[in-house]
């Protein structure tokens, strides 16, 4: 695959990343167990939307075609979405969201610490930047895990539940295909493949200190990379895009 | 809802600059301290405000109780003398 091509993938994919996650963050907004939460909950999805904006920005001046991160965000349909299909699955309870989030977190700091080495300073730039951001979201999500999995019978028992749920979306976070294989060629960002031991290293011991058992690694659901999603993601965007897709360059 | 128990309350205190001592700046429920702490950054430090967050549970302050106010700051108000305004300071000083 030609270089600009795959880095432009490349991009939606960490942006979509971000901005799916970061909308399903918000939907907790209003909503959170308590009013410390709903700060912190938020404060994370507002740090993964400015992520967004940056990886955005650049697909746009990569692709050339005078779209920018509204534009990528607000006008673009589910099938040419990249985000993996983890970050679009619903909120569920509290646990769920933790449970997604730490997955997730873990997964994506390990990506930033790679691609502050990437050959294109700008993807080196803004990864510097993301993962002060996401050193602070895992440590959060991890202290969650590990409470809820270590707390009541309760707190424990649907905590196990999101863990074992949520596990099937997570193969996919290491699967490569042909644009990481020019990603990994013009040493632009690491191979997925490699970050499989540390994360599996990482989950296990928060796991076990948790009290909580991981699943073993098999069949995983995958597509997100690719544009094919769950039908989670048609109702996130119809949320996301609506006024954009209403009231076309509405701005406010 | 059998057991439900609510977080405790936790005092929080900002540092907002090196040299300056930590401000009580309010509070927050919190299951634990390393949460209490996380929930601090979140709440108190959006905006730039701190380079360094104390946090202590209320319920481990001793406070001095109102009812008291008398005994314990009425008779300050008598003693003028202890206010350094009496002090000549030479002029060789200046401005302290």
């Amino acid at each position: 695959m030609a270089g600009q091509d795959a880095l432009f993938e490349y991009l939606l994919r960490l942006g979509d990343n971000a901005l799916i996650l970061g909308h399903r963050l918000s939907e907790w907004c209003g909503h959170s167990p308590a009013l410390e939460e709903d700060l912190a909950l938020s404060n994370v999805a507002l740090d993964l939307i400015g992520q967004t904006q940056l990886w955005l920005n650049l697909a746009g001046e990569v692709e050339g075609k005078g779209r920018n991160a509204d534009k990528l965000a607000y006008l673009r349909d589910a099938r040419d979405f990249r985000n993996v299909l983890l970050v679009e699955q619903p909120n569920g309870d509290f646990a769920v969201t933790m449970a997604r989030q730490f997955y997730f977190d873990a997964w994506h700091y390990l990506l930033l610490r790679e691609l502050t080495g990437s050959t294109d300073s700008r993807i080196a730039e803004i990864a510097a930047k993301a993962l002060k951001e996401v050193t602070y979201h895992l440590e959060r999500s991890q202290e969650w895990v590990l409470r809820l999995g270590d707390g009541t019978e309760e707190s424990h028992r649907r905590m196990q539940e999101a863990i074992d749920d949520l596990w099937v979306y997570t193969g996919e976070l290491f699967d490569a295909d042909a644009v990481d294989a020019a990603i990994i060629r013009d040493g632009l960002g690491p191979d997925p493949a490699s970050l499989r031991d540390l994360w599996l290293g990482l989950v296990r011991a928060t796991a076990e200190e948790a009290t909580l058992s991981l699943p073993q690694p098999g069949w995983a659901q995958k597509g997100g990379k690719q544009g094919l999603h769950s039908e989670h993601l048609g109702y996130i965007l119809a949320d996301l895009q609506f006024l954009q897709r209403a009231y076309p360059n509405a701005t406010w | 809802m059998t057991d439900k128990k609510e977080w405790p309350l936790w005092e929080v205190f900002i540092r907002s600059q090196h040299g300056l001592s930590h401000r009580h700046v309010g509070s927050l429920h919190a299951p634990d301290a390393e949460m209490a702490i996380m929930n601090a950054r979140d709440v108190y430090t959006r905006r730039n405000e701190g380079v360094s967050i104390w946090v202590v549970r209320a319920s481990d302050i001793s406070a001095s109780s109102p009812s008291e106010k008398g005994p314990l700051f009425d008779p300050a108000n008598s003693k003028v003398y202890r206010h350094p305004t009496f002090y000549d300071i030479p002029e060789e000083l200046g401005h302290m």
